[in-house]
């Protein structure tokens, strides 16, 4: 049994954390929180520059053709780094779908733009509150034309082009469902910021007006489509999540030790203690939860429904759980904006929602399970 | 990353599986796979000796305490061989529940400090089950506390003669040899003290009495020690080093790994896709979704945790610390799931009659023996402290009883 991963993605691993320890201070971070600019554009550039963009794109679209397992370990350092830059919506989501169902010409003309950092993409799904599904999307498609509303759009207001889901028809089945693709410079799409928990991701309103979209994939295929990449995503944020946790475990590791109170370090009180290792007994379990959703990701495996869910849950809790329990462990201290502890808060709670809530993923789990279970 | 054998493991488990197939209590398998969260109960036959028997053909088969070197009755495996052979002995395992503490710690402890003689007497017949042994460790002034101990051996010539009580011993009534460890030094602190031996549970002034246990069984004792004459020859360890050789013990306690742990997860699924409620079955209930959904994650994470452990072994690494989280996630687990497994089935629940629609009153059984699981082989909360010391590098506890004479630590509170 290798169930881990192999040296040369443990070395690509340490190289990405090498790279964002210098480009990616929680320093940088504070620049895009503070509002100072909507992303980080030099880190952007830098992660392009690394190959880290196109890590999963094939060479003959500009990418470096290496594979999934060398996505997820990119993805545990931008987590743990807090990287405020469009990576996810960019590589997990639009490059995915690209990949999944885009036509040669779609590839061709987006994927290569995507691994030279010159093209931001995002998925627009969302049309307000609620959870992933068919019944929720509205937004209509016909004569090559989309009109309606999509929010929240992670990194809407800096993306150049959105994979949109939009209803073709009324049947009351999945297969209403088409998938497009939208330059957001466009005639007719208006595109507002909207503020959120994590302001160093930024979210957005965008409103389509009767605005030009090319179809992505089949018609009536776009909801298999939004199901795929959605697991696929859950495996990749899963990682980003376990890299956020534990980092925040690592923060609340160090205070604990640093920290004098009553005469001794905290850690030294069991209160104390016992909440960190919990925390440590969160991260394991997401990250052996995760390696698994790696392992059927990689593999293209019929698990992937169930590992993905599982790494998902796991992950999200995990994060929420470090996070949450590092501003206890810095007290007051943890409280303030100066210290880091609320970016790592942020982002866990901002994670913990962009493809569905908590909830929306245990039913997901439970279905997969008995499916399985029954078949 | 994969979950494939390497060409060698996999020759390795084809053989272990063609053995097995050939020689395995094949009449106690249904019984076996039935009885469920590691209690053993056997309807016609007594559980020490169809384990006994299972032992020591494995043993004349060359398959007993895999990991041991051969000369002491072993194998002379590998790590991962020995965790392939526990995936393919699976039900058959159970049986060797009377044994885990002689292969598991006592028998580690004779390799280690035992002299020659000792171990060729023993070892070969500790691995064959002829010889069963248990742990006398715990005691009513030392539980979480070990080193708290009050168990005296007093030297007498070429003898030592010991006093005292010991508590929670598994298996003491059906041991042929004990380890056991006792205080020699009171005058010095209470980690310096301390004096590891074996001896013979059939020695003059052993007393073994049962536990009956808060679920109503009786699987631990209580051993009385009264005037018990154990030659110096069969002292581990030198004097006063009973501690470090504890810790010896203690080690290879942990270093299981692969460990057959129960969640209850897989018999809570079940139980709850069979259910049927007021409006609809149990899984369709949008709270117990949300409950099984992350019992269902902590039972895959458990699982994964392990093949991550089994990967590095399989590499030949050392297995990572991540291995320490099984028992403290799997024993509030069982709990937790037994209790509410209780609760769906409503005032009913109540009962430990072992109706079907009850799930034959498993949960029951289960919620009544789950806080042994939080409290035997260290608490939840000696877990965290170890997690907490070993894993993430926090300073230990401060001590009030370190540094001072064994006999000046006060033994009663307010």
């Amino acid at each position: 049994m290798n169930f881990d991963f192999s040296d040369d993605q443990k070395q690509l691993r340490d190289e990405a954390r090498k790279f964002l320890n210098e480009k990616c201070s929680p320093k940088a971070v504070r620049a895009v929180l503070d509002g100072k600019a909507p992303y980080d554009r030099e880190l952007w550039k830098g992660l392009a520059d690394m190959g880290f963009l196109g890590v999963a794109i094939p060479e003959s679209y500009g990418g470096a053709g290496a594979g999934h397992l060398e996505l997820c370990v990119i993805a545990e350092e931008i987590g743990r780094a807090l990287a405020p830059v469009p990576f996810s919506s960019t590589v997990y989501l639009a490059a995915e779908a690209l990949l999944l169902a885009g036509s040669e010409a779609q590839k061709q003309k987006w994927l290569p733009a995507i691994a030279r950092g010159e093209a931001i993409g995002t998925l627009a799904l969302f049309e307000g509150k609620g959870n992933p599904s068919p019944e929720a999307i509205k937004l209509s498609s016909g004569g090559g034309t989309l009109s309606g509303m999509k929010t929240p759009v992670a990194d809407g207001a800096i993306a150049d082009f959105a994979i949109v889901a939009a209803r073709a028809g009324s049947s009351g089945r999945e297969t209403d469902i088409s998938l497009f693709l939208v330059d957001l410079k466009s005639d007719g799409v208006e595109i507002k910021s909207l503020t959120n928990v994590d302001p160093s991701r930024g979210q957005a309103e965008i409103t389509f007006r009767n605005c030009k979209a090319e179809p992505l994939g089949r018609a009536g295929e776009g909801w298999s489509a939004i199901s795929q990449i959605l697991d696929r995503a859950a495996v990749l944020i899963a990682f980003e999540q376990v890299g956020g946790a534990d980092r925040a475990l690592e923060m609340g590791r160090d205070y604990a030790l640093d920290r004098i109170a009553f005469g001794r370090p905290i850690g030294s009180f069991q209160a104390v203690k016992h909440m960190l290792a919990d925390m440590y007994v969160s991260a394991t379990l997401a990250r052996s939860n995760c390696y698994y959703g790696a392992w059927a990701l990689s593999t293209n495996s019929s698990e992937l429904p169930e590992a993905a869910a599982s790494a998902r849950i796991s992950a999200t809790q995990a994060f929420q759980h470090c996070a949450k329990n590092n501003i206890q462990v810095h007290g007051g201290m943890g409280f303030t904006w100066e210290f880091d502890c609320h970016m790592y808060y942020r982002r866990s709670n901002a994670l913990a929602l962009g493809l569905g809530s908590q909830s929306y993923w245990e039913d997901a789990l439970i279905d997969r399970m008995r499916k399985r279970n029954a078949a | 990353m994969n979950f494939d054998d390497t060409p060698q493991e996999a020759a390795f488990r084809a053989e272990a599986r063609k053995w097995i197939e050939a020689n395995a209590p094949k009449e106690l398998e249904a019984e076996l796979s039935s009885s469920s969260l590691g209690r053993i109960r056997l309807q016609n036959h007594d559980m020490v000796e169809v384990g006994k028997a299972w032992q020591k053909k494995k043993a004349d088969g060359g398959w007993a305490c895999l990991h041991w070197p051969k000369e002491y009755g072993g194998r002379g495996a590998s790590p991962i061989e020995r965790v392939i052979w526990q995936q393919e002995e699976g039900v058959y395992g159970k049986l060797t529940q009377p044994f885990q503490i002689g292969e598991g710690m006592c028998g580690p402890t004779v390799m280690a400090f035992g002299s020659e003689e000792a171990k060729r007497l023993h070892l070969p017949k500790l691995a064959s089950g002829e010889e069963i042994w248990c742990q006398l460790f715990s005691e009513p002034a030392g539980g979480s506390d070990v080193a708290g101990l009050r168990t005296r051996a007093e030297r007498k010539g070429d003898n030592w003669i010991v006093n005292g009580q010991k508590i929670w011993t598994s298996g003491a009534h059906y041991s042929d040899y004990g380890l056991l460890i006792t205080r020699t030094d009171p005058n010095v602190p209470k980690h310096k003290g301390l004096t590891m031996f074996f001896l013979s549970m059939r020695s003059p002034g052993v007393e073994v009495r049962p536990i009956k246990q808060a679920n109503g069984m009786q699987e631990f004792n209580e051993v009385y020690f009264t005037d018990v004459v154990i030659p110096d020859s069969q002292r581990l360890g030198a004097v006063g080093d009973g501690w470090n050789v504890s810790l010896t013990t203690l080690m290879n306690e942990r270093m299981s790994i692969g460990a057959r742990l129960a969640t209850g997860f897989p018999e809570m699924f079940e139980f709850c896709s069979n259910l049927m409620l007021e409006d609809g079955l149990a899984i369709d209930d949008r709270a117990t979704r949300s409950k099984l959904a992350n019992w269902a994650v902590k039972a895959s994470g458990l699982k994964y945790t392990s093949y991550r452990a089994i990967s590095a072994l399989s590499k030949g690494e050392r297995p990572g610390p991540e291995n320490s989280i099984g028992k403290l996630v799997a024993g509030s687990m069982l709990q937790d799931i037994a209790m509410y497994a209780m609760d769906l089935e409503g005032a009913a629940g109540v009962l430990t009659g072992a109706s079907e629609e009850q799930a034959h009153g498993q949960f029951q059984q289960m919620m009544l023996s789950s806080p042994s699981m939080r409290i035997a082989g260290g608490t939840d909360e000696i877990l965290r402290n170890i997690i907490a010391e070993r894993v993430l590098g926090l300073p230990g506890d401060i001590r009030v009883d370190k540094d001072v004479p064994f006999n000046k630590i006060p033994t009663k509170g307010r």
